[in-house]
This record gives C-alpha cells, sequence and structure tokens, in this order.
C-alpha cells in the first residue's frame, strides 16, 4: 500500500513500512546520523536523526520511525536542530570525538558548543591492545553498537562482542572481559569498518598515526608478539 | 588520524570469494583496507586475510632484481638459498631463459617442458601464459595447482552435467530454504561466503546438514551433524540417494525432463540403506535418513563443497554421487540451488578459464578438436600441438622418467603443495632446467636457476574471475618493488626471446599495449567471455560469464534450460575404501588443510601480521588419543609416516575425532606434505591428501 505524507512541505508517496529516513532520501533530504549504519540494524539509540512530526509530543527517530498516511513531518525546525546541537554537546564533553570526522562536521553544522558542559564526567579508559590486527581505544566510543552488531546477526554472526555494564558504566565488551584472542573472534575486523569514531583502529593505522614508517611498524609489532595470547 | 591520498578499488588475493576491496595508501603505502557496502560479492564484509594480510606486498623480502644460480648447469641441482644466487640484469636473465628453454626444445621438442600457470596470477597472465607454451614451446603440458584441489570435481561434474564451475551465485546463498555443506571447512577457507551462510541459517530459517568429520565451526549453526569416518563420503551419498529414491522424494518432472538413466541408477541404490552406510561411516542411519529427507523436501536447496570431497583417491566419484542427489531432486538449474565447488585461489577459476589446463584452449575448448585448435591457429598464425598435455602429477612422472626436462613455474609453489615431498624434491634435483617466477623467494625457488621477479596484485592491472563465475578488475595501487615486472609482460619478452632462439618465421602475437588488449584476445576466441571487456567491468563493478554478447547480462546461476551434456547423467558408483588405512605401525589418520589466518603455502601470509596470531606449525589430536599417548596441550610431538616425519605443536581438541589428527600445511619448517602421499584418484589425478596413515611420538 502507498502511504501520502508531507516532509519539509514536499508531497511523498512511498510504500507502507518505509521508514521517515528512507522516505526523506527520496527527496533527497538528508537526515544527520551517528548510529545508523546502511549494513547494521536500527536501534534508534543515539537520535541525532530525530524530526518533527506534527501533532505528535516527542521528536521521531527517522531511522525506526515508519511512515503513516498524511504525516506531517520536519527534519530541520528549530527543535529537531536544537535537540541534535545538544546530543553533540553532551557527546563531546565525554567522548574523545577527535576522530570522528563526521561528528566534527555536525558539530560544526549545528554550532555545537564544544565546552558547554566543561564539568561532565569524561570517559576514561585504557586502550586495549590485545591482538596483532586492531586496538579497542573506548574513550573514544559513541556506545553506536555498530560493532556488536557487525560481529552479530547483521554482518559475521560471530558473536564475540557484546555491550556490559549499566547507565554510565555501560561499555562495549566482550564475555567475561576476556582479551580478544581469547574469545570466538576472527578478526574479520568489520567491526573496525564500521565504527565511527576510530574506537576501533586497524593496529598499522594506529602506529602511523604515531608516526612510525612500515618497518618501524614490523619490529614494534614483533616485539609485541611474544607478549599477546594466541589463537 | 591518517588521511588517505588515494583509495584504490581492486580484487582480494586471498580466496576465490573475489571480495571487493578499497585499499587506503598515503606515501605508497597501503595503511587500511575496506570494503564497499554496496558492491558484490562480499556487501562489505571481509575476513582476517584481506582485511588485514595484504600488508604481504609491501614485506622487505619481495624480489626485486632477476636472479640467476650461481652453479648454473651443475648436476645434480642442490637446494640452495638465496646466497646461492647472483643479480642480474634483465637483459642477461631473460636472453639467458630463452637460450636454456629453446636448447631444450630444439633438442627434445616442446613435450621436454613441464609448465605451471598461476591461479594466483591474472586472467590475461594465464592467456599470455599458455599463449607461450602452446604458440611457442609447442606444448599443451601447462597445469596449475587446480590440479591438486578440485580437478575431481571438475571431472565429476564434467561426467554427469558435462561442466564443473560452481552453478549458482554467492547473492542467491542467504535466500537457501535449506543446504549441505561437505567438505568444506567454510568459515576458514571462505570466510565471507561463511557469513551468508550463516545469514541463511540465522535469520532465514535455513535447514543445514554439515556432513564432515571434524566438527569445525559450521556444525554450530547445523541441523544435522553426520560424522562420517574419513573416507567414507560416496557411502553416505549413495545412502542419501536410497533414501531419496526409495521414499519417492524425487522430482520425477525433472528426472523425466532433465536426466538420462534413472532406471538403472535406482537399481544401483538397492543395497546402499542408510543402515549399509552405517557400518562404514560410523553415521546412525536416522541421521542419513533425516538428512536426505531435509534436502529433499526443501522447496531450494544446494550443496557446497570443498577439498574433503575432492582431495581424495575416490574424489570424482564423491562429485559424481552429490550430483546425482542434485538430478534426483531436482535442485539444480534454479535461484538457490545448485552444485557448488567452493573455488581456493582467488583466481583458480579464471586461471582454467583462460586456458592454464593440458587438455583445453580458453573457454574449455578441446585442443585436440581439430576445428577449434584451426580457429586459434589461425588466429595466432601459427601450427599447434594437437595432442593433450601432461596434468601436474604426470609431470612430475614425466621428469622422473626423463622425458621432461625443464620445469616452467610462474606463481606456484609445488614444493610445498605436492604431496610426499621428498620424492618431489628427488624429482626437482634430476631437472636440467628449472625457470620461476614470482613475487617472493620460495621453497620452490631454492631449486630454480633463474628467478625473474613478478609484481602483486596491487601493482598491476587485470581480471580474476571468483567462485561464481564473477570477472572482476584488479588496479595498481602502490609501485612494484626495485625492478619486478608484471607477470604478462615477463612473459611476453620470453615469448619473444624464445622466438628468435627457435627461428620462428612468424611470431604467434606477443605484443600488446596494456592487460585489457589480452583480454580483448582471449574474448575473441572464447564465445563465453566475449560480451565482457574492461571496460564494461570498469562501469558494472563485475560480470558473471558465461556472457556471449556486449548486451548480455551474465550468467549469475547455469543450467536453467539444460546441461552442457544435455541431459544430466546419474552415475551408479560402488564404495571403494581409500588408498592407505591406519595399522599398528601408522594408527592414526592424517588429514591436512587449512587455518583461517593462513594461506596455501605460507609464503604470503607468513610475510604479514597474520604470522603473528598463528605463529607455529600445530596438530590437532583429540583428547582421548592424547591421553594415552600422554601428551598435553602445547607440546611438541613427531608425526611419522611411511614418507617422512615433521616436528609440530599439539592442540588437544575434540574438533578432530579420535583415531584421526589434522595437520595445516602453511609451515615449511613442519611441512604436512613430508607426510602425505601419492595416491590418485584415477580419474582426475588429484592425490589424496586428506587420508594417509601416520604414528604420533612424543619428543623429550
Amino acid at each position: 500500500m502507498t502511504v501520502k505524507l508531507s516532509i519539509d512541505g514536499k508531497p511523498v508517496s512511498v510504500a507502507e513500512g518505509t521508514t521517515l529516513m528512507e522516505a526523506a532520501r527520496k527527496i533527497d533530504v538528508d537526515t544527520p546520523v551517528i548510529c545508523y549504519h546502511e549494513a547494521t540494524t536500527s536501534e534508534g539509540l543515539c537520535r541525532q536523526c530525530v524530526v518533527e512530526v506534527d501533532g505528535w509530543r516527542v521528536l521521531a527517530p527517522a531511522c525506526v520511525t515508519p511512515v503513516s498516511q498524511d504525516m506531517h513531518v520536519h527534519t530541520d525546525s528549530e527543535r529537531v536542530q536544537h535537540a541534535r546541537r545538544t546530543i553533540l554537546e553532551m557527546l563531546n564533553a565525554t567522548v574523545d570525538l577527535s576522530q570522528a570526522p563526521d561528528l566534527q562536521i555536525q558539530m560544526d553544522d549545528y554550532q555545537a558548543d564544544r565546552q558547554r558542559f566543561p564539568n561532565a564526567q569524561v570517559r576514561d579508559a585504557q586502550v586495549l591492545d590485545d591482538n596483532p590486527f586492531y586496538v579497542r581505544d573506548y574513550e573514544k566510543c559513541v556506545m553506536c553498537w555498530r560493532c556488536v552488531q557487525a560481529c552479530g546477526d547483521d554482518l559475521q554472526f560471530t558473536y564475540s562482542l557484546s555491550t556490559g555494564g549499566r547507565g554510565y558504566e555501560s561499555k562495549i565488551s566482550t564475555f567475561f572481559d576476556a582479551p580478544m584472542p581469547e574469545t570466538t573472534c576472527v578478526f574479520c575486523g568489520n567491526c573496525v569498518a564500521v565504527c565511527p569514531s576510530n574506537a576501533l583502529v586497524s593496529k598499522t593505522e594506529f602506529f602511523m598515526d604515531q608516526g612510525l614508517n612500515y618497518d618501524q611498524i614490523r619490529q614494534e609489532k614483533r616485539k609485541q608478539r611474544k607478549q599477546m595470547p594466541r589463537k | 588520524m591518517i588521511e588517505a591520498q588515494e583509495v584504490v578499488r581492486s580484487t582480494c588475493p586471498y580466496c576465490g570469494v573475489g571480495c571487493q576491496i578499497d585499499m587506503y595508501i598515503k606515501e605508497d603505502q597501503i595503511f587500511r583496507v575496506e570494503a564497499p557496502f554496496d558492491v558484490a560479492p562480499n556487501f562489505g564484509r571481509l575476513c582476517a586475510k584481506g582485511r588485514f594480510g595484504i600488508d604481504f606486498v609491501q614485506h622487505p623480502s619481495r624480489l626485486k632484481k632477476p636472479l640467476i644460480r650461481k652453479d648454473i648447469g651443475e648436476s645434480p641441482r642442490k637446494a640452495v638459498g638465496l646466497e646461492g644466487f647472483r643479480e642480474a640484469t634483465w637483459e642477461e636473465a631473460l636472453d639467458l631463459a630463452a637460450e636454456k628453454l629453446a636448447a631444450i626444445v630444439a633438442q627434445h621438442g616442446g613435450d621436454a617442458v613441464g609448465t605451471f600457470c598461476s591461479a594466483k596470477a591474472t586472467n590475461e597472465d594465464n592467456y599470455i601464459f599458455q599463449k607461450l607454451v602452446r604458440g611457442v614451446l609447442g606444448t599443451n603440458n601447462v597445469d596449475h595447482c587446480a590440479r591438486l584441489c578440485h580437478a575431481a570435481s571438475v571431472a565429476g561434474l564434467q561426467l554427469t552435467i558435462g561442466s564443473s564451475a560452481m552453478s549458482n551465485s554467492i547473492a542467491e546463498m542467504k535466500d537457501l530454504d535449506a543446504f549441505i555443506v561437505t567438505g568444506s571447512n567454510t568459515t576458514e577457507t571462505h570466510p565471507v561466503i561463511s557469513t551468508f551462510l550463516r545469514e541463511a541459517v540465522v535469520r532465514n530459517g535455513a535447514k543445514l546438514a554439515v556432513i564432515d568429520p571434524r566438527q569445525i565451526e559450521m556444525t554450530e549453526f547445523a541441523d544435522h551433524w553426520l560424522r562420517q569416518k574419513p573416507g567414507t563420503d560416496v557411502a553416505i551419498f549413495q545412502a542419501m540417494a536410497h533414501v531419496i529414491v526409495h521414499e519417492e522424494l524425487y522430482n520425477s518432472d525433472f528426472i523425466d525432463d532433465r536426466t538420462e538413466g534413472f532406471g538403472e541408477y535406482a537399481k544401483s541404490l538397492a543395497d546402499c540403506t542408510p543402515e549399509w552406510a552405517e557400518g562404514l561411516s560410523g553415521v546412525p542411519a536416522d541421521q542419513i535418513r533425516d538428512a536426505a529427507r531435509m534436502y529433499a523436501n526443501a522447496e531450494r536447496a544446494a550443496i557446497y563443497w570443498g577439498m574433503g570431497i575432492s582431495q581424495s583417491v575416490h574424489g570424482t566419484d564423491n562429485a559424481v554421487s552429490l550430483a546425482n542427489l542434485a538430478l534426483i531432486t531436482g535442485h539444480i538449474g534454479k535461484p538457490g540451488t545448485g552444485l557448488n565447488p567452493l573455488r581456493g585461489q582467488n583466481n583458480v577459476q579464471g586461471c582454467s578459464d583462460s586456458g592454464g589446463l593440458p587438455n583445453v584452449f580458453p573457454g574449455y575448448q578441446l585442443v585436440n578438436d581439430p576445428d577449434i585448435r584451426g580457429k586459434f591457429e589461425n588466429d595466432w598464425g601459427i601450427q599447434l600441438n594437437p595432442d593433450v598435455g601432461l596434468t601436474t602429477m604426470e609431470m612430475v612422472d614425466a621428469a622422473e622418467q626423463g622425458g621432461i626436462k625443464a620445469y616452467f613455474v610462474m606463481g606456484e609453489n609445488p614444493m610445498m603443495s605436492e604431496p610426499d615431498l621428498r620424492h618431489a624434491r628427488h624429482v626437482m634435483a634430476s631437472l636440467e632446467f628449472v625457470l620461476l617466477q614470482d613475487i617472493f623467494f620460495n621453497e620452490t625457488a631454492e631449486y630454480a636457476d633463474i628467478i625473474l621477479p613478478a609484481t602483486s596484485f596491487a601493482e598491476k592491472a587485470g581480471t580474476f574471475t571468483n567462485s561464481d563465475r564473477r570477472v572482476q578488475l584488479i588496479r595498481p595501487a602502490v609501485p612494484a618493488p626495485g625492478e619486478a615486472r608484471d607477470d604478462w609482460v615477463i612473459l611476453s619478452e620470453l615469448a619473444q626471446r624464445l622466438e628468435t632462439e627457435l627461428g620462428r618465421e612468424e611470431s604467434a602475437g606477443f605484443e600488446f599495449d596494456d592487460p585489457s588488449a589480452i583480454w580483448d584476445e582471449m574474448a575473441r576466441l572464447t564465445p563465453d567471455f566475449q560480451g565482457i571487456s574492461h571496460a564494461r567491468l570498469q562501469r558494472e563493478d563485475g560480470v558473471h560469464w558465461p556472457c556471449p554478447s556486449e548486451d548480455h547480462p551474465g550468467t549469475p546461476y547455469l543450467f536453467e534450460d539444460d546441461f552442457p551434456s544435455g541431459r544430466g547423467r546419474l552415475t551408479p558408483l560402488d564404495y571403494r575404501p581409500s588408498a592407505e588405512l591406519p595399522n599398528d605401525e601408522y594408527p592414526f589418520i592424517l588429514s591436512t588443510g587449512r587455518v583461517l589466518y593462513h594461506w596455501h603455502g605460507g609464503t604470503m601470509t607468513r610475510r604479514s601480521k597474520l604470522e603473528d596470531i598463528y605463529p607455529e606449525p600445530t596438530v590437532e589430536v583429540h583428547p582421548n588419543d592424547a591421553e594415552n599417548l600422554g601428551i598435553a596441550a602445547g607440546d611438541w610431538i613427531k608425526v611419522r609416516s611411511r614418507r617422512g616425519e615433521i616436528q609440530v605443536r599439539t592442540l588437544v581438541t575434540e574438533r578432530s575425532p579420535t583415531g584421526t589428527v589434522f595437520i595445516p600445511f602453511h609451515f615449511a619448517e613442519a611441512a604436512a606434505n613430508e607426510l602425505t602421499l601419492d595416491a590418485r584418484d584415477p580419474q582426475a589425478k588429484i592425490p589424496d591428501y586428506k587420508m594417509s596413515a601416520v604414528a604420533l611420538e612424543k619428543l623429550n
């Protein structure tokens, strides 16, 4: 069945079950995202894609809200902009977003105040370097869950990553916090590929970022090799 | 954060899945590999090898200059390391190679040369290689590693349906209703394909039967796991067919319209009851019944297999018995069905397609068919040898008997991949001349006279054809190390020198501007490729052959209307036991294979960071066997067969059944093929790598 609605004043006709995000893209309106990824299941976690719907009390996450008949949707109203700006400001106050280029652009677009919450408790985590292929720097983690989904039912069906902890302490983890080589991980790196903020980063890139060249990286890795658990 | 100066789309150089990769490059260094989420066949998915393992291209030990053996001409030849070679100019190395090869051809004829082309090189490289061999050396002695991997699948499928490629595409996998995985440790050997198969189970509720002696990861997703004794595959498949016939679960319409020989075939199954198979294989009869019903009753069902089926003295029978199952149930010729041998190397399909076989020109056109040969003679402007050439293992035999005097090996490592390596080395030492073309100094290089340094996949252009017949581009991303040259360039230069040395008046034609011109020549001579060009691949990412014309969309699944052989031939079989069975002295069955983190002879992966996670040769031993022998996990032990012995570290695990041990064949310092035996399938000539008898000894 076809559903008719308006998005930013423009009429749109789409199939029943289409999300607001997909409907908006049909008329070249893009909503900004943090947790959404084309290859993973949308969970509506980050709320950055919210839009305003006439008659609705709350803003609707466009990635998971299905269209309905005669809806009037506003993707860039003042209320929407305010919500997005606040989300970015809160995230930036607690997480290291220095290697999330898309979020840096969004902060500029929405004129986010990077110092709005100076007393926020910053995420503090050790860099986990427990395997030859990638490091996990959870100070940069925005908790989008994409890596967990990629590891699970969306791409890899390996299930070595999961969420752990609660509330502020919640984090991406492995079962009993085991090092990656002791989990079911097969090092496909599909989690690294979907990470939006470089919390998961290939080791070559991690070392190159520190100014090492290819030969130095090889030697650095050889040094580490002895200390690491093996598969 | 590193900013890429360039991102280059290419095709992964490891397995036959043919994943599309994007290489991120800064200052000529590949620092990240990603995969496009919107492009087949992998749709963004990669495995450890593709994402983290292509750093081998930048390893310092890449060959950078042509090398000539210092004691060239001495007999018998000895294995020497790099110190036994001196660097040479391209002029000198190519001149000398041409002179040596031409002398052997002039004195003994072209059939005195045995050649190995490469399932790692491009279609274009392999086309030029076989053109050089057939058109200049004048022999059809050209073969490659497919002989050691899917030769039996090819023989079995040729016999029954007349075509040997994977019948259906990777894209159809996630929509399966039911499927069988047998003799394929899919999660480790074709990791990205395994994700789509698991997706079928987890997300779409597909039923899976795994038929495999080892407790591979796919068993965790299976509804039925049939754990047969190694080597009893035919009994299981025959019994499944027995169930399908006797419970009348077969597809009568399909049998009537598309097959022949059903009456006789059905009669031949009379004694192949599940109970009979249980006696041979140890698999409970009811499990066999359940798996047969699952497969036969599904709307769409497919079979996927790997080396466990083909690398056997009855490999052809294994493949035939699988083809029989598909033919009586009609699970072929439709989307989501099919007979699907999963190809190993990135371009093993393409190497065969491009004529890297002793009996066929490109596109499986027979060399002993006068019309076909006439077509190639016309186009190349020369006379061609009408006799079918020798297969890999037949070339070894001929070398031993003196019929073959020289080897020309491009991008292969037979001194790791052939069975019974001690014997293989003995044969290699007796040759008059060995020419090698490769990217690394490998175990075979130790026996070479001249080594020509080639470029890797990341430095050249061309095409690979993946397991589901999809032709895809590779593109140069980083500069070649030192003086390394593209394979096709080296071959063209060598061919022209050989023609001069041999006093040929007419050249077969080796002047090409680039690989796309080589492809065009091959496509002109090969009806199945005629609609494919590099320009089209640039636009469409990939095309599945057969593709006879520019406006043809390509063929993701085969046999919709008929088989190349016309009707599918249902073929009665007899169960035969394996060549070498355990006894008191050698009480264990040895099976060899791969692990996720390494690739074949290890030439590439052991020079990448993959080595860091799996650095040592291992053997899988069942806990009961380990306890009886007093072996603990992590112990180094000696594994001995009638041919040789190696030392490996013990993994105590229930993955392999009691009485069977598994050793990966990646490690030169403990090469599994020191132990394997050269017993071959009579039709396919493939050695049995999955079944030799060994003894285990504790080391002090």
